[in-house]
C-alpha cells in the first residue's frame, strides 16, 4: 500500500517536472535547442553525425592527406601491390595508390550526393506545391506525370539516359537530380493539401495574407521538416545510386577515382579472391557514408516528427 | 476520398473528381476508376518510351525492319513510307504505338533478332531469381518483424532493427561481392555464377537451385530490412487500438488477440507493399544479375546499354514499366477487397 502510495507521489512529482520543461522548452528554450536535444537523444545519430564530420575533412582536404601519394600516377614497380608502408592500402592494378584514390573518391559521392539532391528537391517542392495548393486540374495532371516516372524502375531509365547522353560525372548529377523529384513531389503535395485547410491557414486567409505570404510564410515553413528528413535519406539514396551506376561502368569514368567504379575491380574473379584490399575498402566507405547518412536521417525524423514535438 | 486507396482522418478533403467519379461509390465503381486511371499512365508510359527512342541516335521507325528479311532498298524505303518516317512525330508516334500492341518492339542494332523474341527468352529466369527472392524477404522479413514487435526492447528487436539499417544502407552489389567472396571461396558452397553446371551428374532441378541460392539471397537482403521495418511498426501501430484493448479485456487468451487482432490487421497492407516493391527488385536485380551471370533481362538491359542498343533497352523499359504498372493496379485491388476499412466513399 505505502509502496503504491510513494510510486503514485513520484508520477505526480515526474509530471510537474515534465510540465516545467515543457514551459521551459517553450519560452526559454526555444525550437532549436529543443530539436537538438531530441536529436542527441538518437545515440547511432549522434555518432554519425561524428563520421561524416570526418569524411567530409576526408574529401575536402584529400590532396593533403593522401600527399605524397595521389590518385593518378601509376607506381609500375608495385602493380596490384598488398598495403605496405608506402601505400598503406596498396594498390590497383595501375599502380595507384588506393588510399589516394580512396579519398577523392569521398569527394565524388559526397559532391553528387548534395547536388542531385538539391536539384530533385528544388523540383519536387515546386511541382508538389502547386499540385497541393491549387488543386482541381493542374493536381491531377501533375500526379498522373508522378504515377508515369514512378512506373519506370529508376535505374532503367537511368541507364537509358546514360546511354542517350554519355556518362559523366556531371551528366549523372543531371540525371539523378531529374529523377528524384516524384517522391518529393507527393510529400509536398500531402502536406500541402493538409496545412491548407488547417485553422491558422484559414485565419491567415481571414486577416487578408496574400497568396504568396500563405505559402511561404504559413504553408512551406511547416513542409520543412519533412523535407529536410527527405532530403537526407535522398542523399544517400543518390550516393548508392552513383556508386552503383559507376560499379556498372557507367557513372563517372576512369581515371577520375569513384568508390563505386574501384569496387567494379572486383568483376575479376581473380581480384575478388585473392586481392581484397582492392575491393573491401571502397565498398566499406559506401557502406559507411550510406549507414550514416541513413542514421542521421533517423534522428532528424525523430527529432522533427511535430506529432511527438513537446514530449 | 481518390487517388489511392488509404485511411485516416485526411481522406476527406475535397479533390477534383474526374467524369467516371461523379455519382455513387461502391467497390465494383471504384475498381474500374482504378483500372480506367491505369489507362492515361499506360499511354503515358509509351509516350515516353517513343520520346527516348526518338531523343537516341538513330531511327525508331528504321528500327521496327527486319534487318534480316532481306528485302531491297527501294522495298525498305516504301516500309519506312508505310511506318510514317517523313510523317510529323505525333503521326509517328500512332504508327509505333500500332506495331508495339501488335508485339512489334522493333529489332536489335546489334543481333538483329526481334526484341520482343529476346525478351520472351530472358524474362523467365529474371522472374525465377525475383520470385525466389521475393518469397525469401517477405517470408523472413514478415517473421522476424513480428517477433521484433511483439518482444519491443529487447535485445534481439534491437539487432534487427541495426540490421535493417544495414539491409537497406550496403548496396546490393557489394553484398553480391561478399556473398560470393564468402560462400564461394572461402567457404565452397555455392557456384560463384551462370545458371547451371556444363557437367552437372545432379538432377536439373537441384542444380537450378543450387545456382538459385545465393543470388536470390542476396537480391532479397533489401526486402528483408523493407519487411522487417514495415511489419514491426505496423504490428505495433495495431497493438495500440483499442479493439485490441477490448479483445483482451473481453477475456480472449493473449495468443488468440495476437492472431485473430492483431496479425490479421497489421500483415493486410503488406499486399500494398509487395505490389509496389517490384521497381525495386527490378533495380536490384540488374546488379545480381550482372554479377552471379544470371542470363537474365535486367543483364541483357545493362549489356545493350553499354553496346547503346536503343531498341532493345526502350523495350526493356516499356516491359518492365507496365509490369510495374499492373502489379500496382493488382495490388491497389486486392488490397480494397479484402480490407473492409477501407472506404471508397
Amino acid at each position: 500500500m505505502e509502496g503504491e502510495e510513494k510510486g503514485r507521489e513520484r508520477q505526480a512529482l515526474h509530471v510537474s517536472e515534465d510540465l516545467q520543461h515543457m514551459v521551459r522548452g517553450q519560452a526559454v528554450v526555444g525550437l532549436r535547442e529543443l530539436i537538438w536535444r531530441r536529436f542527441r537523444r538518437h545515440r547511432l545519430a549522434l555518432v554519425s553525425i561524428a563520421i561524416m564530420t570526418v569524411l567530409a575533412f576526408a574529401a575536402i582536404f584529400a590532396p593533403l592527406l593522401s600527399s605524397p601519394n595521389d590518385p593518378y600516377t601509376a607506381d609500375l614497380q608495385n602493380l596490384r601491390a598488398p598495403p605496405s608502408q608506402e601505400h598503406i592500402l596498396g594498390t590497383d592494378r595501375s599502380g595507384r595508390d588506393m588510399l589516394a584514390r580512396i579519398l577523392h573518391g569521398g569527394r565524388v559521392s559526397l559532391s553528387v550526393g548534395l547536388i542531385a539532391t538539391s536539384i530533385y528537391i528544388s523540383i519536387g517542392t515546386i511541382l508538389g506545391g502547386v499540385s497541393g495548393y491549387r488543386g482541381g486540374v493542374t493536381d491531377f495532371v501533375i500526379m498522373r506525370i508522378t504515377d508515369i516516372v514512378m512506373c519506370f524502375p529508376s535505374l532503367l531509365i537511368i541507364l537509358t539516359l546514360v546511354a542517350v547522353i554519355g556518362p559523366s560525372i556531371f551528366n549523372i548529377m543531371i540525371i539523378l537530380g531529374f529523377l528524384g523529384w516524384p517522391s518529393i513531389a507527393r510529400l509536398v503535395r500531402g502536406e500541402f493539401l493538409s496545412l491548407s485547410e488547417r485553422d491558422f491557414v484559414t485565419a491567415a486567409r481571414c486577416l487578408g495574407a496574400t497568396e504568396r505570404g500563405i505559402i511561404f510564410r504559413h504553408i512551406l515553413p511547416n513542409v520543412v521538416g519533412p523535407l529536410v528528413v527527405a532530403a537526407t535519406f535522398g542523399i544517400a539514396g543518390a550516393i548508392m545510386a552513383e556508386a552503383g551506376l559507376s560499379f556498372l561502368g557507367l557513372g563517372v569514368q576512369a581515371p577520375r577515382p569513384s568508390w563505386g567504379q574501384m569496387l567494379s575491380a572486383a568483376t575479376s574473379l581473380t581480384t575478388l579472391e585473392r586481392r581484397p584490399w582492392i575491393w573491401m575498402p571502397p565498398g566499406a566507405m559506401i557502406a559507411i557514408t550510406v549507414l550514416s547518412i541513413n542514421f542521421i536521417g533517423d534522428g532528424l525524423r525523430d527529432a522533427l516528427d511535430p506529432r511527438t514535438m513537446l514530449d | 476520398m481518390v487517388g489511392s486507396a488509404q485511411t485516416g482522418p485526411t481522406a476527406s478533403l475535397p479533390r477534383f473528381e474526374p467524369w467516371f467519379n461523379r455519382g455513387g461509390y461502391t467497390l465494383g465503381r471504384y475498381i474500374l476508376r482504378r483500372i480506367l486511371i491505369s489507362f492515361p499512365v499506360l499511354l503515358g508510359i509509351t509516350v515516353v518510351t517513343f520520346a527516348f527512342a526518338n531523343l537516341a541516335p538513330g531511327d525508331p521507325v528504321t528500327a521496327m525492319i527486319d534487318p534480316m528479311s532481306g528485302i531491297e532498298p527501294g522495298e525498305v524505303e516504301k516500309l519506312k513510307e508505310a511506318l510514317g518516317i517523313n510523317r510529323p512525330i505525333p503521326v509517328r508516334y500512332f504508327l509505333w504505338l500500332k506495331e508495339v500492341l501488335r508485339g512489334n518492339l522493333g529489332y536489335s542494332y546489334v543481333t538483329h533478332r526481334p526484341v520482343a523474341t529476346m525478351i520472351a527468352e530472358r524474362l523467365p529466369q529474371t522472374l525465377q531469381l525475383m520470385f525466389t527472392a521475393l518469397s525469401i524477404s517477405v517470408v523472413l522479413g514478415v517473421s522476424l518483424g513480428i517477433y521484433a514487435a511483439f518482444n519491443q526492447y529487447s535485445l534481439l528487436d534491437n539487432v534487427f532493427t541495426f540490421m535493417v539499417f544495414i539491409g537497406i544502407s550496403v548496396p546490393a552489389f557489394f553484398f553480391a561481392l561478399l556473398a560470393i567472396y564468402v560462400f564461394s571461396f572461402r567457404i565452397p558452397l555455392f557456384p560463384t555464377s551462370g545458371i547451371k553446371e556444363p557437367l552437372s551428374t545432379l538432377p536439373p532441378i537441384i542444380d537450378r537451385l543450387h545456382h538459385l541460392v545465393l543470388p536470390a539471397a542476396v537480391l532479397g537482403i533489401e526486402g528483408v530490412a523493407g519487411y522487417l521495418r514495415y511489419t514491426r511498426s505496423s504490428v505495433l501501430e495495431v497493438m495500440r487500438q483499442d479493439y485490441v484493448t477490448t479483445a483482451r479485456a473481453k477475456g480472449l487468451r493473449e495468443r488468440a488477440v495476437r492472431i485473430g487482432h492483431v496479425l490479421r490487421n497489421a500483415l493486410l497492407p503488406l499486399v500494398t507493399i509487395v505490389g509496389l516493391s517490384l521497381p525495386s527488385l527490378i533495380g536490384g536485380a540488374l546488379f545480381i544479375e550482372v554479377l552471379f551471370s544470371w542470363p537474365g533481362m535486367a543483364r541483357m538491359a545493362i549489356e545493350h546499354t553499354l553496346g547503346r542498343d536503343y531498341p532493345v533497352i526502350m523495350g526493356i523499359g516499356l516491359v518492365s514499366a507496365t509490369m510495374v504498372l499492373f502489379s500496382n493496379l493488382v495490388a491497389d485491388i486486392v488490397y480494397t477487397v479484402v480490407d473492409p476499412r477501407i472506404s471508397y466513399e
